[in-house]
């Protein structure tokens, strides 16, 4: 690798020497791409998905998951298979299977069911979507469920649920982190020994039956957003704790620093000592604790809604999905349910190593 | 309150005493002092370099930094001549500090934690002019300007960051930076032991330039002997706390009035080949601030004891004047110190 | 003189990095003799601590040694190149062959052991004596270098010791497997001046009375005056001069080493006098100069010989080793200039 220009170097910010260092580490670059496009995915759910995720369809129930056809005999004119209903002559109960007959062609940015795109504009625009479907006709990607539901559309939606839910835990986490391990630090004595052993009993109870008495108090008839909103509080009362120690600890390194002693010497106020001279030192800790904190977050989540503790149905989320995952007869049946986990794993692996990568660039000492 | 101190004087410490307690327990019980500073008496004249000499644990660190209140004494008095009139710097709070605090600067030991990352270093530079509303932006380029060049530091470097520099050139960065409130007093906290030895003389020569150029005064804190014989104009020797002797500079290394200054200037190693035959080797370790021997505190390490020094503390004397040295047996003794030669080397 | 206990010849460590090679050391010449201390002295960037790394193998990654000659000659008279050793065979070596003595006493030791059982460790690995045996000898070991109470000291915690006290127990973990070579890497430079004048005693002493031969690396070149009978001064990782100290202190040849000599400051000197200084500051190792590698600050550069080509070590009458235009070497580095050109 060349040599970096001396006069580039003597006046780049230490943030653009924080990158420069990233860029470096293959992993956690890899990283950073795949999760930037995850959660573009995530915004454009909706538009993404080709199935109603609510809609159900006791025909089309555990349909296995139907490639999609790209070339017929006159070339590119992609195309899925369409379903018929079979009656069993033994049951006599309508089976529904694909016919491979019928070919049903896909549109691209054609009409589908409604939604609202970014939350806020109502179209019914879609990336593919089928035309002249008949009654049980999809692109099911990844299959269905039993209650006949595309897989891959509640894929969509519940990756947007389960990566949002991780972010808006994460920002009351990092406020309260902030706050408390700032004013831990700032003031010390009497209150930093309060907070400090208030984190510490929050952080000896076991959370799993905390969370289960705090999930179980909350009342039935409460609506979906209402838990959503809940379980994230939930999540993040006990996840500040973390941060507010991260930040303790470089608030109290810091003060020892030189630099800060001159800034006092000089005559600064104790809030441009910390506002100029100490949060710009360690906001890079702090990114990098937060890319921690945050697959934390969304494991938690998943872990909850998989048990039944945490968001409910009509809910959708990753936890939710492998909820029809959790029997073996279910799998034996359709094992294409468990696909459901990839995304978690894969999301999870790349923020750990976007975290290790930031946090090796952000301290290449520490 | 009356002028206390003689005119030429700027600082004037009288028995200054910093103690730290150590807690034990579950109840965090104060079970001792470690005892840091213990009774210290020196003042700085106008213009002159006074150096601060000793070892691990004599104190001199924590004195300077008493005298720049980052710490507040224990006891005594740290009287300071400023804007017309005299103030006792150990007797204010910090809000009353903080329109002082620009009369008494530092700079210190080492170039790698002492700059801000983040800043250029005009900004470090000017910091001080921006906190005390000194002009306007314009003005206090201007100002930032005239100071690196005064430290010999090309005017074009100034939106470069700190890492783009050596450790000397970081170390005149924090020289220009002490000097942008045309301070009063400069505490230079061993300013030159982090450096590479042929760049100690580069930062030692300017500083010495610019003590001739601006009249400033140095309080030089510094446990290489060689480096303060090059600056100081007076030195002052501290062990355990208790400062041992003070005299000017060429009759302190020429002939030392207490033992332990005559240790340390047998131990420093000097450029001269088989220098070492006349070395006297001290037993024993250091003493513990935290639990110094009864009496005098280097006794039992000291040739020259006798019972008087186990038992009783001698207190710094005025045996010669401007010479003082707290020992029993100053007057009696007649102890080895360094000649001054030419030229070392050809 | 006898012949050498350790001989090093064109030895060169690099390091590779994603930045680039940094010729750490760059083809260094010295040998060590039994009784007699080699003063390695040079200021940051020089190679010298990266030159005893090397002897002992323990190079940090990404470095390694990639030429040169490391000849030890053992008690058995039979010669080994050190440099041609594996890990596992180099293990043999270190302790009853040669020792090395850090800097940073705290650093080096663990916290978790006694400092019986460290020394112990060494003893118990190489000698084969239980561990009895082994805390005995340690006992012997730390009253040798001077520690008071050797028996109750040897139960201590390196936390409970104080500086000289733990650099002493350096010493002592060194000498445990009675190692002919001693290498001691700015063995007094974290210690008080006090404190160091003691050690540097303590070493003398051994040397004495043990026929310990020592490398001492510092950058003190007061301490090289008092300590060495022979100085290799190093300069971005050549060894710009050797010589014995006598000559090295009163007739140095190279530019370096006399603007080195000048620029220090010393008890001896009158107060307030102005050092002379070398100018410009230690290039950055990625930043090498062409040529001779001093050239950029030189007082006494010679022009375009200088700036092109690298002066060899030049063997002068009275028996020392300089790198420099000045002393030699100039007509074959002209004549092979021209012959580029040509």
């Amino acid at each position: 690798m060349a040599q970096i220009d001396s006069e580039k170097y003597a006046v780049a910010t230490q943030l653009q020497l924080t990158w420069w260092r990233f860029r470096r580490h293959k992993l956690a670059m890899i990283s950073l791409v795949l999760l930037v496009l995850v959660y573009l995915l995530a915004i454009f759910a909706d538009f993404l998905a080709t199935q109603d995720p609510h809609a159900t369809d006791a025909r089309t129930s555990y349909i296995a998951p139907q490639p999609i056809q790209w070339f017929d005999d006159n070339g590119f004119n992609p195309h899925v298979y369409g379903i018929k209903g079979v009656r069993d002559m033994k049951t006599f109960k309508l089976v529904y299977t694909v016919d491979p007959n019928r070919k049903v062609y896909i549109d691209f940015f054609g009409q589908g069911y409604e939604y609202n795109l970014f939350g806020l504009i109502p179209t019914k625009v879609h990336l593919m979507t089928l035309r002249n479907a008949e009654r049980g006709d999809g692109i099911y990607i990844l299959g269905t469920d039993l209650l006949g539901r595309d897989l891959w559309s509640r894929l969509m939606v519940a990756t947007r649920v389960s990566l949002t839910i991780g972010l808006v835990g994460v920002s009351i986490s990092l406020f309260l982190g902030v706050l408390l391990g700032g004013i831990s630090a700032v003031y010390g004595g009497i209150v930093d020994t309060m907070i400090q052993r208030t984190i510490e009993v929050i952080r000896s109870m076991p959370t799993i039956p905390l969370w289960l008495g705090l999930a179980a108090a909350l009342p039935n008839n409460w609506s979906v957003l209402q838990v959503y909103f809940a379980i994230t509080i939930i999540i993040s009362l006990l996840a500040w704790t973390d941060l507010a120690r991260v930040v303790r600890g470089k608030f109290l390194a810091l003060k020892e620093e030189d630099f800060v002693m001159a800034a006092e010497l000089a005559g600064a106020s104790q809030g441009r000592i910390i506002f100029r001279h100490m949060l710009p030192s360690f906001a890079s800790h702090i990114i990098a604790a937060v890319s921690l904190a945050l697959p934390a977050m969304i494991i938690s989540e998943t872990s909850l809604s998989f048990l039944g503790l945490g968001l409910r149905p009509p809910a959708i989320s990753w936890g939710i999905l492998l909820q029809d995952a959790q029997n073996i007869q279910t799998l034996a049946l359709a094992p294409w349910l468990l696909i459901s986990a990839i995304p978690v794993v894969v999301v999870i692996l790349a923020f750990n190593f976007l975290g290790d990568g930031l946090r090796d660039a952000a301290d290449p000492y520490g | 309150m009356s002028e206390t101190i003689p005119p030429e004087t700027i600082l004037e410490v009288t028995d200054l005493k910093k103690h730290f307690p150590i807690r034990r327990g579950l109840l965090r019980k104060v079970v001792g002092q470690v005892k840091a500073v213990d009774g210290v008496s020196f003042s700085i004249r106008k213009g002159e370099t006074l150096a601060l000499v000793g070892e691990s644990g004599c104190g001199k660190t924590t004195a300077a930094r008493c005298i720049l209140r980052a710490y507040a004494p224990t006891g005594g008095a740290i009287k300071f001549k400023v804007e017309g009139r005299e103030v006792d710097l150990a007797a204010l709070s910090r809000s009353e500090l903080r329109p002082l605090r620009r009369h008494i600067q530092m700079v210190f030991q080492d170039p790698y934690s002492s700059l801000n990352p983040r800043m250029v270093v005009g900004d470090i530079i000017g910091e001080p002019l921006l906190i005390n509303g000194m002009g306007d932006a314009v003005a206090r380029r201007k100002r930032v300007e005239e100071l690196m060049e005064l430290v010999q530091l090309p005017r074009a470097y100034y939106n470069r960051f700190p890492h783009a520099f050596s450790g000397g050139q970081r170390q005149r960065i924090g020289i220009a930076r002490a000097l942008a409130l045309n301070p009063t007093l400069i505490v230079a906290d061993e300013p030159v032991s982090a450096l590479d030895v042929s760049v100690q003389a580069q930062v030692l020569n300017l500083m010495l330039d610019l003590q001739d150029q601006l009249g400033l005064t140095y309080l030089f804190v510094a446990h290489d002997l060689s480096v303060v014989k090059h600056v100081s104009d007076r030195v002052a020797v501290m062990y355990v706390g208790r400062m041992v002797e003070l005299a000017e500079t060429e009759a302190l290394f020429e002939r030392p009035l207490h033992p332990y200054t005559e240790a340390l200037l047998s131990a420093a190693p000097t450029p001269v080949p088989g220098a070492v035959s006349n070395r006297i080797v001290l037993e024993r370790e250091i003493a513990d601030p935290a639990n110094p021997p009864p009496g005098c505190a280097f006794h039992p390490r000291c040739r020259y004891a006798v019972d008087a020094c186990r038992a009783v503390v001698p207190e710094m004397t005025e045996v010669q004047p401007g010479r003082f040295v707290a020992c029993h047996r100053a007057a009696e003794l007649t102890l080895a110190g360094v000649g001054a030669v030419e030229h070392v080397v050809d | 003189m006898a012949d050498p206990i350790l001989s090093v010849r064109g030895l060169k460590t690099q390091f590779f990095g994603p930045e680039g090679v940094v010729r750490a050391v760059d083809g260094v010449d010295f040998d060590v003799f039994e009784g007699r201390t080699l003063g390695v002295v040079g200021e940051s960037g020089c190679g010298k601590s990266v030159t005893a790394r090397s002897v002992l193998g323990i190079v940090d990654r990404p470095g390694r040694v990639v030429g040169g000659s490391m000849k030890l000659r053992r008690a058995n008279g039979e010669v080994v190149d050190l440099g041609t050793l594996t890990n596992e065979q180099m293990r043999k070596y270190r302790g009853p062959e040669i020792a090395l003595v850090f800097q940073e006493p705290m650093a080096s030791f663990s916290q978790h052991y006694t400092i019986g059982n460290q020394i112990g460790e060494g003893i118990k690995l190489h000698m084969g004596l239980d561990d009895r045996a082994a805390k005995k000898r340690a006992i012997e070991l730390l009253d040798m270098v001077g520690v008071p109470q050797p028996a109750r000291r040897v139960d201590d915690y390196p936390f409970q010791l104080s500086g000289g006290l733990r650099q002493r127990v350096m010493i002592a973990m060194a000498l445990s497997c009675d190692p002919r070579v001693l290498i001691a890497d700015e063995p007094t430079t974290a210690l008080d001046v006090t404190t160091q004048a003691q050690i540097l005693d303590l070493l003398r002493t051994l040397q004495k009375d043990r026929g310990l031969a020592i490398i001492l690396i510092t950058h003190d070149m007061g301490v090289i005056a008092e300590m060495a009978h022979d100085v290799s001064v190093m300069y971005l990782g050549r060894a710009v001069e050797t010589g014995s100290v006598k000559e090295i202190f009163e007739t140095p040849k190279h530019p370096y080493t006399r603007a080195l000599l000048r620029s220090i400051p010393t008890v001896l000197a009158k107060p307030r006098t102005r050092l002379p200084t070398i100018a410009g500051s230690i290039p950055h190792p990625f930043d090498r100069p062409k040529g001779c590698s001093y050239h950029p600050r030189c007082a006494e550069i010679i022009g375009a010989v200088c700036e092109k080509a690298e002066p060899p070590a030049v063997d002068t009458d009275d028996g020392r080793q300089v790198r420099c235009f000045l002393h030699g070497g100039m007509e074959e580095a002209k004549a092979s200039l021209q012959g580029a050109s040509a």
